[in-house]
């Protein structure tokens, strides 16, 4: 994106930022309770084992801000198809850690935050700052947010490989209250990368020219500029008993020329007053980037070349369960509230033009099987508010 | 580039809306009738990190990102 | 078009603002009600004339509310031997969530229940909690929107001064 785009939009934001902080006292927000988060995560299918705890404590510091610190951990046991296809399994660990404040001024509450995330061949740094405020009596809420990442894509085996990504995201939300019983809200989004932006590792395969029943592997090779924008629409209603409905929906396009289409909806019903069960369904679909393809023709048939799974046409079916159990004003000493959550889903994923190279039997190039896998998602997380 | 453009007019509009003390509509959802609003049943984001890994598990696995948050409602407290 | 769109939409910023004060001195007769007490008898503002009332709007579901309500106590059992009463107004839909959270939170000063909203109407709530610091002669003579750590110190303030009237 041309850089003077780029300054006009930030000195938008700052005039848009002055106005708010200086120019109105609105009836507010309050911060985030002071709390520590434990969540216990695990992703499980398409040979694919990541697990890992995320810690978060928060507290405040006066009656003006919060801090939190979030450590998180995702565990790698990896043996996916394409791992298989032309690497070998492994296991590797990625560290995340996050800081955070909030800041509740005049009203409006900005945060600022930064992320470090590490594993043995890749390191990203965000920085991110948002503002959030309520208007109209606390009907609606505005929210923008900006970040900035900087990441280093490494080489395992390869210590003098070393190069360059950055991304930046736009955000602008709205939520407003229609009725004492509803919610809608919008949210856009507008994401742009910069630099080294494929996979080291990953490889396409084309046809070999000296025999039309094998295939070939070579490097993937993508643009090394990707812009993407995101809106989406979200509803709940408060039916006439303890329970709401929930339902989204989301419209991606970007400069590679995938488009994607996200529904869902949540169903969340209160049982007593310490639980709640809730279920969700979603769906998803998307269409394939512009240079993408499970097979080429020949060698160095693009100037771009992709046979990245996640860049394919495919679908996604996930259904969603979960429990909660709140406890207010627990007799416990220091906790004024505990809950504590289990949520289960079942991903699904159907790629259409992404065929599997490890299935069993004697294939054509081309005319394997479509790949499809499903996943279990486990989350167990236990909020305590003191 | 004509996205950032948009953001940025849309922006300013909703604020100047949002903001306007000028206008004769008065909130019609009192702060005293928001019960139902701030039952957690309502809250878009419940479980607190647990949602967000959410969106870190499709991130990884499609091509769409963004858009993801949700924000509002609740007591309107204060 | 974009800069001139930006420049309207400055003026208009800076053209409509309402500030909605945190608190406010006002001098305005306090319209009188009833309502159902905790303690089962009808509760009528009117009778509390020739006392300082703090009339205080609060939910269970109300994050601020429960923080002030200890305080309150506090100013309660320090000033009800002067002339001062406490009078807070539940505006829960169902008083089972309000008992629920008195179980845990106990406090001393009287308790109304206004499931409807009349009473909340009648005093224009805009913020929740709101207090209305009422003087002996039935006058509202201070208004509070909100609740950060801190306000308890004006009130007091506020119940020393009228208390001496």
């Amino acid at each position: 994106m041309a850089a003077t785009d780029r300054r006009r939009l930030l000195a938008s934001g700052f005039v848009f930022l002055a106005l708010l902080l200086f120019g109105h006292q609105a009836v507010a927000a309050t911060l985030p309770v002071d709390n520590v988060d434990v969540l216990y995560h695990r992703y499980d299918g398409g040979g694919m084992v990541i697990d890992g705890p995320s810690v978060l404590v928060r507290k405040g510091i006066g009656s003006q801000v919060s801090v939190s610190g979030q450590y998180y951990v995702d565990s790698v046991s990896a043996a996916s198809v394409d791992v298989l296809a032309t690497a070998s399994p492994y296991e590797e660990e990625r560290n995340e850690y996050t800081f955070g404040v909030d800041y509740l001024h005049d009203k409006s509450i900005l945060s600022l935050g930064f992320t470090n995330s590490t594993e043995n061949d890749y390191e990203a740094n965000t920085v991110y700052f948002s503002l959030s405020q309520e208007f109209f009596g606390g009907m609606s809420t505005v929210t923008m947010g900006y970040a900035n990442g900087w990441d280093e894509v490494g080489r395992v085996g390869n210590d003098s490989f070393s190069e360059e990504a950055d991304r930046r995201n736009y955000q602008l939300g709205l939520s407003q209250v229609v009725t004492r019983n509803s919610l809608v809200g919008v949210d856009f989004e507008v994401v742009t990368d910069e630099g080294f932006l494929q996979n080291p590792y990953r490889q396409n395969r084309y046809i070999d020219p000296n025999d039309s029943t094998a295939f070939l592997y070579q490097p993937e090779r993508y643009p090394e500029t990707r812009t993407s924008t995101s809106v989406a629409l979200r509803a709940l209603y408060y039916l006439p008993y303890r329970a709401s409905i929930r339902g989204e929906y989301r419209y991606f396009s970007d400069t590679w020329g995938i488009n994607a289409h996200t529904i869902e909806l949540g169903y969340v019903h209160g049982l007593n007053q310490h639980w709640t069960l809730e279920g969700s369904v979603r769906y998803y679909s998307q269409s394939e980037a512009d240079f993408y393809s499970d097979l080429f023709p020949f060698e160095n048939s693009q100037t771009h070349l992709a046979r990245d799974k996640e860049l394919s046409s495919l679908s996604g079916t996930t259904l969603a369960v979960g429990a909660v159990y709140e406890w207010k004003q627990t007799s416990l000493p220091g906790i004024d509230r505990l809950q504590f959550s289990l949520l289960v889903d079942w991903l699904n994923f159907d790629y259409d033009n992404f065929r599997d190279v490890t299935a069993a039997g004697d294939y054509l190039p081309g005319e394997e099987p479509l790949y499809s896998f499903d996943a279990y998602v486990t989350r167990a997380s236990l909020i305590l508010e003191y | 580039m004509r996205s950032l453009s948009i953001l940025t007019v849309s922006a300013l509009l909703v604020a100047s809306f949002a903001i306007s003390g000028c206008s004769s509509v008065k909130p019609w959802v009192k702060p005293y009738e928001r019960d139902n609003l701030a039952d957690p049943v309502m809250s878009l984001s419940r479980h607190g990190k647990a949602d967000s890994y959410m969106h870190h598990v499709y991130q990884s696995r499609e091509s769409a990102r963004g858009a993801e948050g949700g924000s509002g409602g609740g007591c309107g407290c204060n | 078009m974009k800069a001139s769109i930006r420049s309207l939409a400055a003026a208009g910023i800076l053209a409509c603002l309402s500030p909605l004060a945190g608190a406010e001195a006002i001098n305005v007769p306090a319209p009188d009600f009833t309502l159902e007490s905790r303690s089962g008898e009808n509760l009528r503002l009117e009778d509390h004339r020739g006392e300082v009332v703090m009339l205080n709007f609060w939910a269970s579901w109300c994050g601020p509310c429960r923080q002030e309500m200890p305080l309150m106590d506090e100013l309660y059992s320090q000033y009800k031997d002067l002339g001062f009463t406490i009078l807070a107004v539940n505006v829960d839909e169902n008083r089972e969530e309000a008992h629920r959270f008195l179980d845990k939170v106990p406090v001393n000063y009287p308790i109304l229940y206004d499931p409807e909203s009349s009473v909340s109407e009648l005093y224009e709530v805009q913020a929740m909690p709101t207090t209305v610091m009422i003087d002996r002669n039935g006058t509202a003579r201070y208004l509070h929107y909100g609740y950060q750590p801190g306000y308890e110190d004006e009130y007091e303030q506020q119940i020393r001064e009228l208390v001496r009237e």
